[in-house]
């Protein structure tokens, strides 16, 4: 199978899961928005994605795509170090043109996925898992929260500026995740040439940087709110 | 005596190479598997001869010395390569071409073996364009030509500055598919040490493994000898470091005549020398002739001034600065031939008007380039070589004119062959610029690109049909004949005498001080004082290095000092024969000028009534000097003419 | 103003593939900034040979930067510091007084090293030759211009085919991968219409090749670009995972 024993197949692998992601993401982003304007309308949205089975099998996809995105990623990673060979430059000099981003997408990758795991314990654990389990509420500091509630829980998170930071920290590595891999992943497609490939790389900085000042905005939105 | 016999085929000019493939004998495809031929070398004669008769069924053993066959020297070649397509509609022609090559050689070369060259030109365009080559095109879609030095049509197909890499990357990869298909087996890292002859034939090659230091045997029916050319005798040339003479040299102690080897050509556009450590000289592309204008100071005291760096070139106006190939050639102007623009500058500086510290150099201008066509138009057409001419010089050629002088750079002479590109031993062929036969006493810009594929792709693969076609019942030959054990013996014993000097001198010191000899007294301007001199002292330095030369590590495993000291034990024979060639030679023509044969005016004079013939050296034994050997040039459909570049 | 120079030097000496290497530190007195890089190694190893040791071997040969012979890891790039230039383009000048040059090997599983700084490329010509041509033999092809072929594919194709395969693309590659190489050979041809042919069988036969010799997987950081001496760009690798993609589906 072409997917997994060529290198290019495995990148196309790399691309598709990083592309179907970055819709994820924008669509996470929209809906996020959402509660700041209204915190009904985004419960009414939790509740639609709540235990239904068309959102557990939403989610199921989800986490396959995670879950390929980062085996290939450390399978790669090892082949890659595999084919560098034993030795190590004593020396090593990066080119202007090569953006320390491209050459750390693992690390970044792992503090995203660290982040991610904050993020399921802060928010899925206490939704859609709970409600999978079969509780309506969960007590989270001596209060209760419907399931549903998820403007309750961001508001509560993001009180917390413990919270608020590591959640920042992590969407600045998501930004430099982002801003290599989106053009890269077109790039590995093979949708790219000399012109587009800048036009790519412009788009991902922009793109990147929306997304991740909307999730950002959300955060400290509701960090000023809770003051 | 040796009796040369050209085999070149009856019938009228333009009829010969057709009638000889009409008549030749073939090998039928179920025999040809049965035949091993070993061919050294992978440049374009290699490549494309072991490309080429890979497809036909042979059973081939290729061996380079690079890492890859695809870093042949012919890499390095930029202008161009020459067709009679006439696609330009300019007039060109078969017989033009092979007139101009002619004309070109200075009446030197065979005139069958050149028109059969003119003759196969076009089949090798096609034949690149259909290997994927990206040639340059118009918008049309069609192939671009330009001009190039020595002709008057625009004959010359050109991929960039980059001709020769691509034209070689194309036979390489046809070599890469045939070696993919079995039919060829790649011996990379191999530098030939000797050739074994069994019976008179050639039959086989020692080789030593420059990787793990091994002497290894290969037996086959033929040899054929891509080697390239033997330029590097003189240590400072154009040609890559690696590039020798020691196959031609081993062939010639087997008995192979070599051919005419006081022709070498020096190129008129090199970057001058610089200092005692440079290890070798790189050329700028010939097309820089076609808008870069040569000259040197008009005035004595200018030319000072330059050499002692109180003056620039930009100080000195028009009417101070001396044109000098547009003053004598008004016809051809900076477009003369190499061997006519190389001399005008040896002129120029021998009488004091050199223009670098050395005073061995002359200037090429793109002022006038500049503001007739504008920059942009200039830096579009050359800016790569500025670019490598500022890195390497660190002045910029837009604002301060480029300084050049000529440079050893090709050799016309090789090995004898006949027609069917055959040296005097049976079995041996000899094809690209290790043979000596098409360019006469003189090459043209973008014809050695043309001499080596021609030779590759459509000569060689019929002529040594020729000779294989009687060769089917002979069965593969064993690597444990007698021959081999004794050349091996011989060739260890060599290795080891060489290891056993254990001198106080590095192979380069002995190589640089050969080189300054051929320079000085072989070199562009040639006398019989000069050369006698030169054999005195060449004899010396071969002296000096059986005797002192040292050679450090292990000679049974990579050593590289050792592989340069083989080489230039055979540089140094080379120069000897060089130098007997030139002092018997007594005329002036082409690439070998005698000064005491000269015109009034400074040219060539040739002596057609004495030396209308190729003088061929045999080999005598170490301590004689070489027997000659003359094959008679007839020309029966060229009218000989002198040269005229002047109108 | 070029001047003499004088400066340490840190070569990296290995005997063989399996050896332990290490630097060897050298320093070196008055070089003139106008020899080139090669030339002062040149005078290194003239120096090393009178001392009666080994000279330092690497590969070099026709030092004009067009046979791709010459393969040194200068100063933390394939090729030293200049741009668009080989190991045998650069001269002195672009070292200053007292500094440190470091000289490595490529550094590779795909390129062993042989001794010192000589690496074994071979796997190039092994790739080349599992379809890195047009399947034409020598004989009849029509005329030169019977197929046209628009100047800027043409020119596209040149630029790919400039490629000198010296290896400074593997051997910046933080992941050993081949595919600027194979990519370059692969645009050139496809682009052709006499390449379009074979093209999809090209362009599978030489992943697979390149793949099985061990070179690692394209991350897109560009330091090949950025390092090729020939400035040979990453869209060729676009193309190439085009050609790749399209074959497998079609399959």
């Amino acid at each position: 199978m072409w997917l997994t024993n060529s290198s290019i197949g495995r990148k196309v692998v790399m691309s598709v899961t990083g592309i179907a992601l970055i819709l994820f993401l924008t669509f996470h982003l929209v809906m996020n928005l959402v509660a700041i304007f209204s915190t009904e309308a985004y419960n009414l949205i939790c509740e639609f994605l709540g235990a239904n089975w068309y959102a557990l099998v939403a989610t199921m996809g989800l986490a396959a795509l995670f879950i390929t995105h980062i085996v290939y990623a450390f399978w790669l990673t090892a082949q890659n170090r595999k084919a560098r060979g034993n030795e190590r430059y004593a020396v090593v000099e990066r080119r202007e043109t090569v953006k320390w981003t491209s050459q750390n997408m693992l690390v970044l990758g792992i503090i995203v996925l660290l982040g991610l795991g904050l993020h399921l314990f802060n928010f899925w654990y206490n939704m859609q898992f709970q409600e999978i389990v079969g509780n309506h509420e969960v007590l989270l500091g001596g209060q209760n929260y419907a399931v549903h509630d998820g403007a309750g829980f961001i508001a509560y998170t993001f009180s917390n500026p413990i919270y608020a930071i590591l959640y920042i920290v992590w969407l600045i590595a998501l930004w430099f995740h982002l801003t290599h891999g989106f053009w890269s992943a077109i790039q590995s497609i093979g949708w790219s040439n000399d012109l587009w490939i800048n036009r790519w790389k412009v788009v991902s900085n922009i793109f990147s940087t929306v997304v991740v000042a909307g999730f950002i905005l959300v955060v400290v939105w509701f960090y000023i709110a809770s003051l | 005596m040796t009796k040369l016999d050209s085999k070149i085929p009856a019938g009228p000019l333009a009829e010969k190479w057709n009638n000889y493939k009409n008549h030749q004998k073939l090998v039928n495809p179920a025999n040809k598997r049965r035949l091993d031929v070993i061919i050294v070398g992978t440049g374009l004669a290699g490549a494309s001869a072991a490309a080429s008769l890979g497809e036909m069924g042979f059973r081939v053993k290729n061996f380079c010395i690079q890492d890859s066959p695809r870093r042949a020297h012919s890499i390095a070649a930029q202008g161009g390569i020459n067709a009679a397509k006439n696609y330009t509609n300019d007039g060109d022609s078969v017989f033009r071409l092979f007139y101009d090559t002619i004309k070109g050689g200075d009446y030197r070369a065979r005139e069958s073996n050149v028109y059969r060259l003119a003759e196969v030109s076009n089949a090798i365009i096609d034949q690149c364009v259909a290997q994927g080559i990206p040639f340059a095109r118009d918008y049309g879609g069609t192939l671009a030509n330009r001009s190039f030095g020595g002709a008057q049509v625009s004959r010359t197909f050109y991929a960039r500055g980059q001709t020769g890499q691509q034209l070689l990357l194309g036979a390489y990869s046809a070599l890469m598919r045939q070696v993919n298909l079995g039919t060829v087996e790649l011996y990379t890292r191999h530098d030939m040490m000797d050739l074994i002859l069994i019976d008179g034939r050639a039959r086989g090659i020692l080789s030593r493994n420059l990787v793990t230091g091994e002497i290894e045997r290969f037996s086959a029916h033929a040899v054929v000898v891509a080697t390239g050319g033997y330029g590097n005798a003189f240590f400072l040339s154009t040609n890559a470091m690696t590039s020798n003479g020691s196959s031609a040299i081993q062939c010639y102690k087997r008995g192979a005549l070599f051919a005419n080897p006081c022709f070498a050509q020096i190129h008129p556009t090199c970057i001058p020398v610089n200092g005692d450590h440079q290890s070798k000289l790189t050329l700028m592309s010939e097309s820089l002739r076609n808008d870069g204008r040569i000259w040197v100071p008009k005035k004595l005291e200018d030319a000072k001034a330059l050499q002692a760096g109180t003056k620039q070139p930009t100080d000195i106006p028009d009417e101070d600065r001396d044109f000098y190939l547009e003053r004598r050639y008004p016809a051809f102007g900076n477009l003369v031939p190499r061997d006519v623009a190389s001399r005008a500058a040896k002129e120029r500086c021998d009488a004091g008007f050199g223009v670098n510290n050395t005073g061995l150099a002359v200037f090429l201008d793109f002022k006038y380039a500049i503001d007739r066509l504008g920059k942009d138009v200039v830096a579009d057409r050359y800016g790569n070589l500025f670019d490598m001419y500022e890195e390497i010089k660190n002045t910029d050629p837009y604002t301060s004119p480029m300084m050049i002088f000529p440079a050893i750079h090709y050799t016309m002479g090789g090995l004898w062959v006949d027609y069917e590109l055959m040296s005097n031993v049976p079995g041996l062929f000899v094809i690209g610029e290790a043979n000596f036969s098409d360019h006469g006493a003189n090459r043209l810009g973008a014809s050695a690109l043309m001499q080596g594929l021609a030779d590759g792709y459509f000569v060689l693969p019929y002529t040594i049909q020729n000779y294989l076609s009687d060769q089917i019942q002979v069965p593969r030959f064993s690597t444990d004949l007698p021959e081999f054990e004794k050349a091996e013996k011989e060739l260890k014993d060599k290795i080891n005498k060489l290891k056993a000097v254990n001198g106080k001198r590095s192979v380069d010191s002995l190589h640089r001080e050969l080189g300054l000899v051929m320079w000085d007294f072989v070199g562009m301007g040639r006398t019989a004082k000069s050369l006698t001199t030169a054999i005195g002292k060449l004899k010396e330095v071969k002296k000096e290095f059986w005797s002192n030369v040292r050679i450090p590590g292990d000679v049974n495993e990579l050593n590289v000092e050792l592989e340069k000291a083989l080489r230039v034990a055979d540089f140094i024979e080379i120069g000897l024969l060089m130098a007997h060639d030139a002092l018997m030679r007594e005329e002036s023509c082409g690439g070998h000028f005698r000064e005491e044969h000269q015109t009034e005016e400074g040219e060539a004079l040739r002596h057609d009534d004495k030396f209308f013939f190729v003088g061929c050296w045999k080999y005598t034994g170490e301590e004689s000097d070489p027997e000659l050997i003359k094959e008679d040039l007839v020309y029966e459909e060229t009218p000989v003419q002198t040269r005229n570049y002047k109108s | 103003m070029d001047k003499n120079i004088s400066f340490t030097l840190k070569v990296w000496r290995q005997k063989g593939p399996k050896a332990k290497g290490s630097f060897e530190t050298f320093q070196m007195k008055d070089i003139h900034q106008s020899i080139s890089l090669l030339e002062m190694l040149d005078i290194l190893n003239e120096r090393i040979i009178n001392e009666g040791k080994e000279p330092i071997v690497f590969d070099h040969d026709c030092r004009e930067g067009i046979c791709g012979m010459c393969s040194l890891y200068v100063n933390g790039h394939p090729h030293g510091p200049g741009v668009r230039a080989t190991t045998c383009q650069i001269y002195m000048r672009r070292f200053n007084d007292g500094e440190t040059i470091t000289i490595e090997p490529w550094r590779s599983a795909g390129f062993p090293v042989i001794r010192d700084l000589m690496v074994d490329r071979s796997s190039y010509d092994k790739i080349i030759q599992a379809g890195g041509y047009v399947s034409v033999n020598t004989g009849a092809p029509q005329d030169a211009n019977a197929i046209l072929i628009p100047k800027d594919i043409a020119e596209k194709s040149m630029d790919a085919a400039s490629c000198i395969g010296c290896g400074s693309c593997v051997a910046a590659c933080k992941n050993g991968s081949a595919m600027l190489f194979v990519s370059a050979k692969i645009s050139q041809l496809n682009l052709l219409p006499q390449g379009k042919v074979e093209a999809a069988r090209r362009a599978k036969a030489m992943v697979s090749k390149m793949d099985e010799l061990g070179f690692g997987n394209c991350t897109n950081t560009r330091a090949c670009e950025a390092e090729c001496p020939k400035g040979i760009s990453i869209s060729n690798i676009a193309r190439m995972n085009r050609e790749f993609i399209s074959a497998k589906l079609k399959d």
